[in-house]
């Protein structure tokens, strides 16, 4: 009776399809499962590209193609004057999906936006711990928590959110994957009915997209959401085929299996590039390469020597060699797309001769140190072995022993921070939310020892412009302190800062409008298929 | 014949708690941490940290963690994943078919190939044929499975264009798994279309996985054949003044497929535990990328419960070989 069921059931299937021969159609090559479909506690690039993305929409969003923060469920925000109080006036009309399995009696109200963030940080709510062993990285990872005094349903459409102090970067966070808005209504109904753990199986949104079917490791089926409040998107069908490894990936774009995919293998680029069927979208990347020096551990404590030892290193025969011309020099921490990155940096000079007497005069001869490899592949650093045998040349050149370091890299990572670790420690970063703060603070405050902070640095002067940075809202005080904070860092040189890399997107000439995301999500919201 | 099965039956159980004990050491010799793998770039915070080990019961001393597993085991339950959250004799079951659809596809090509080339270089030992067959052979059993299936994908799907690149069925159908087997689900919702799809996505990597079976087939089938070749009653067979053919055919092969099937066992065994490279290349989604793919996320559950699993399945197939053999050669079970 069951295996007629799911005939019948199939059958039909099979005829909407058919049916619907005329659909316009994207498919998508992705790089892995995502781990479910619910965006506030995952992780992962290829989580959100398969949820906040297609499913979910944000009380704010960035604008495709930009970091800049533009409405989106909210209509329009409004902040106090000493910037405590923020009101967000919600869209009227917003339908969430309806699905098999839940069928919405309201539209998007305040209510749901508390819910979507109460669930991320009251530790009594069933939702806190609705999946065995789950956590809320991101945010508590953005301090959220820390920040939030109350949250209120002021009225259907308003919701006021009261900090406990001024945090200018608190709307670029709203914009991030984590800050999807999920129906309470829908939460209710798995509450009443004790199966929790659906919401992240099923889920249920307001996004462009509505999932369809999710075969494990397989294919991911969305359609297009036909009550969107932007609109219908212009294609009807959107098929993520998964496809873990990069070579694979490409053939199969190759072959016309997929229209669109991320992440090439600097191998396939050229045979990519060269393909008349396809184009090759280029942008750069929110990030960076760079390696901490402990500024704790002599003679690393010098400012003098690690200026020394940046000077040693021929940095452009790094991004020639490892990143194969999908690098640039980084001279400040932040990426040059970023709003207050600091033009006027001089860039760093190599010169072996000038950084062995620098050496000399500070009294460092025959200094043997650790070097640490990073030991995964990253965007912002495709070989950390490579990079550190060529580093290890250099200073050898110079009279400085470098002894190259690895481990796995969870492990690497905690070993890293710890405050007595030896030698420079090789690592990076791709922004969150294209706030400088989210790289100067996150990086390389004082409170960040111990965390992220790699380079156990604790600068007062430094941290007096990036905590004023970070409590002011006025957009030009905080580019001066900005500006201020990349002059002490390169004063100082607490890391040598190697490169931004760029981001490669291979697609079919037929994809129209699609825009790259600075942030390294990839987004189908306005895509079109030439057909 | 029954106290046979039971004796091996009862032969299995210390192996069983062996592999559990192996599988449950393995994941814990990995180096790394799999809460820290589950947290992202901002990592966890300690308080958070402590509280996570708690739950997942990380703190406790490694017998006690090993006895609470062996537990839960016992009651049918192999914990979740802890990258999705969802159980995992679930995904293993979602999974499963892909890789069995798979196997015995690869084993049917290895062994229509393995064993007429088997037969025929045994016949004409020394000719042409036999030096390349075998010389095949020798190559087909050494060949690096990455490189390989990438090389046929560029020829087959890039170049020509006759095969597909990677996948189980085109995205352009769309059927819900009934069985989970392509082949037969195609059938079942009588899509001819889907099955030739289906059928097509398995020759490349059906293939790829079948090309070390049929190496060690063909390689056992002329030997053992050889060996037949030389008995008594095939050269009484010949002086009776039997066709060759019949005397191969009837006389010879019979007798020389007995250590080819226990051969064939053993590869069904193998093949079962998933094929971690052609299924990485092909996109299979089956057991072998799952357990990878765990690996590389720190995902302990999944790993520790996915090689029990996988295991007991290997030694259920070895059991199962053992007792037909056993029927068929009643020498085996008075040993």
């Amino acid at each position: 009776m069951k295996l007629m069921t799911t005939l019948l059931a199939a059958s039909a299937l099979v005829a909407l399809t058919a049916g619907a021969a005329q659909a316009k159609q994207l498919v998508y090559c992705s790089e892995a499962s995502p781990a479910h479909f619910d965006p506030g506690p995952l992780t992962g690039g290829n989580d959100f590209d398969a949820s906040s993305h297609t499913i979910y929409n944000r009380l704010v969003d960035f604008k495709p193609g930009t970091t800049e923060v533009i409405p989106s469920l909210a209509e329009s925000w409004e902040i106090s004057e000493d910037g405590l109080e923020y009101t967000f006036k919600l869209r009227p009309g917003v339908k969430f999906h309806t699905q098999p399995y839940f069928t919405p009696t309201r539209d998007l109200t305040a209510e749901d936006v508390v819910f979507s963030f109460e669930r991320q940080m009251d530790e009594e709510s069933p939702w806190f711990n609705y999946l065995e062993g789950m956590t809320w990285d991101y945010f508590q990872g953005m301090d959220m928590p820390k920040y939030i005094a109350s949250m209120e349903a002021v009225d259907d459409l308003t919701f006021k959110l009261t900090l406990t102090e001024p945090n200018a970067p608190m709307l670029a966070n709203l914009a991030m994957d984590f800050a999807a808005i999920v129906s309470k209504e829908y939460a209710d109904q798995l509450e009443a009915s004790g199966d929790l753990a659906a919401f992240s199986t099923q889920p249920v949104g307001t996004g462009p997209f509505q999932l369809v079917d999710y075969q494990l490791d397989t294919v991911i089926r969305y359609q297009a959401f036909a009550d969107y409040w932007e609109g219908k998107q212009p294609i009807d069908d959107l098929i993520f085929a998964i496809t873990t490894d990069a070579s694979v990936r490409a053939q199969r774009l190759i072959a016309g299996e997929c229209d669109i995919m991320p992440y090439p293998a600097p191998a396939d680029l050229e045979a990519l590039q060269a393909d008349e069927d396809l184009t090759v979208v280029e942008g750069e990347g929110l990030n960076i390469g760079y390696i901490s020096y402990n500024t704790t551990e002599a003679p690393f404590d010098n400012p003098e020597v690690r200026k020394a030892l940046t000077m040693a290193i021929d940095k452009s025969a790094i991004i020639e060699a490892v990143y194969q011309g999908a690098g640039q020099d980084a001279k400040n921490l932040i990426p040059p797309t970023m709003w207050s990155y600091d033009d006027a940096t001089e860039a760093d000079v190599y010169d072996p001769e000038e950084a062995k007497r620098i050496l000399e005069e500070a009294g460092v001869t025959d200094l043997t140190t650790d070097l640490w490899a990073i030991p995964v592949s990253r965007p912002y650093n495709p070989n950390g072995q490579r990079v550190a045998e060529l580093i290890q040349a250099d200073w050898a050149a110079v009279g400085v022993t470098a002894n190259i370091v690895t481990y796995e890299w969870t492990e690497y990572r905690e070993r890293g921070k710890q405050a007595d670790r030896k030698g420079p420690f090789m690592i990076g970063w791709t922004g969150d939310n294209g706030d400088p703060d989210n790289f100067f603070a996150t990086l390389f405050s004082c409170s960040a020892i111990g965390v992220s902070n790699y380079s156990s640095w604790c600068n007062d002067d430094f941290e007096a412009a990036i905590q004023a940075a970070k409590t002011t809202s006025d957009q030009e005080e905080r580019i001066e302190l900005y500006t201020t904070a990349q002059e002490i860092f390169k004063a100082e040189e607490p890391a040598i800062t190697l490169a931004h890399s760029k981001v490669f997107m291979p697609m079919k000439k037929t994809v129209l409008n699609y825009t790259l995301s600075p942030l390294g999500t990839h987004s189908f919201r306005y895509v079109d298929v030439q057909e | 014949m029954l106290n046979f099965v039971l004796r091996r039956i009862a032969l299995l159980i210390p192996t069983i708690i062996g592999i559990s004990i192996c599988a449950f050491a393995f994941v814990r010799v990995l180096p790394g941490d799999p809460i820290l793998a589950m947290a992202g770039q901002h990592g966890v915070s300690p308080e958070r940290y402590e509280v996570l080990r708690e739950q997942f019961g990380y703190n406790l001393p490694i017998w006690q963690q090993y006895f609470n597993y062996l537990g839960s085991v016992l009651q049918g339950n192999f914990g979740n994943s802890l990258a999705t959250k969802r159980p995992v004799i679930t995904e293993f079951m979602t999974l499963f078919p892909a890789t069995v659809e798979l196997a015995f596809c690869a084993l049917f090509f290895a062994v229509i190939i393995g064993i007429p080339a088997g037969i025929f270089a045994a016949i004409k030992r020394g000719s042409w044929f036999d030096q390349a067959a075998m010389g095949v052979a020798l190559t087909g059993y050494s060949m690096p499975i990455f490189w390989w299936g990438l090389l046929l994908i560029i020829f087959f799907s890039g170049y020509l264009g006759w095969t597909p690149v990677s996948g189980r069925i085109a995205l352009s159908f769309f059927l819900r798994p009934i069985t989970g087997f392509m082949l037969i689900d195609t059938l079942l919702y009588g899509n001819w279309p889907a099955f030739v799809s289906a059928l097509r996505h398995l020759i490349l990597p059906a293939i790829v996985l079948g090309t070390i079976p049929l190496a060690v087939i063909a390689r056992q089938t002329r030997s053992a054949m050889l060996e037949v070749l030389g008995e008594d009653y095939v050269r009484t067979a010949k002086a009776k003044g039997m066709s060759p053919r019949r005397v191969v055919n009837v006389h010879a092969l019979r007798n020389a497929l007995i250590p080819v099937i226990t051969t064939i066992g053993l590869q069904i065994g193998l093949l079962l535990g998933g094929a971690i490279l052609t299924e990485t290349i092909f996109t299979w989604p089956g057991i072998g990328k799952w357990m990878i793919d765990s690996i590389f996320k720190r995902d302990y559950v999944v790993v520790q419960s996915g090689l029990l699993i996988i295991a007991l399945i290997v030694m259920a197939v070895n059991l199962i070989v053992d007792l037909l053999y056993a029927l068929i050669n009643p020498r085996i079970r008075v040993k």
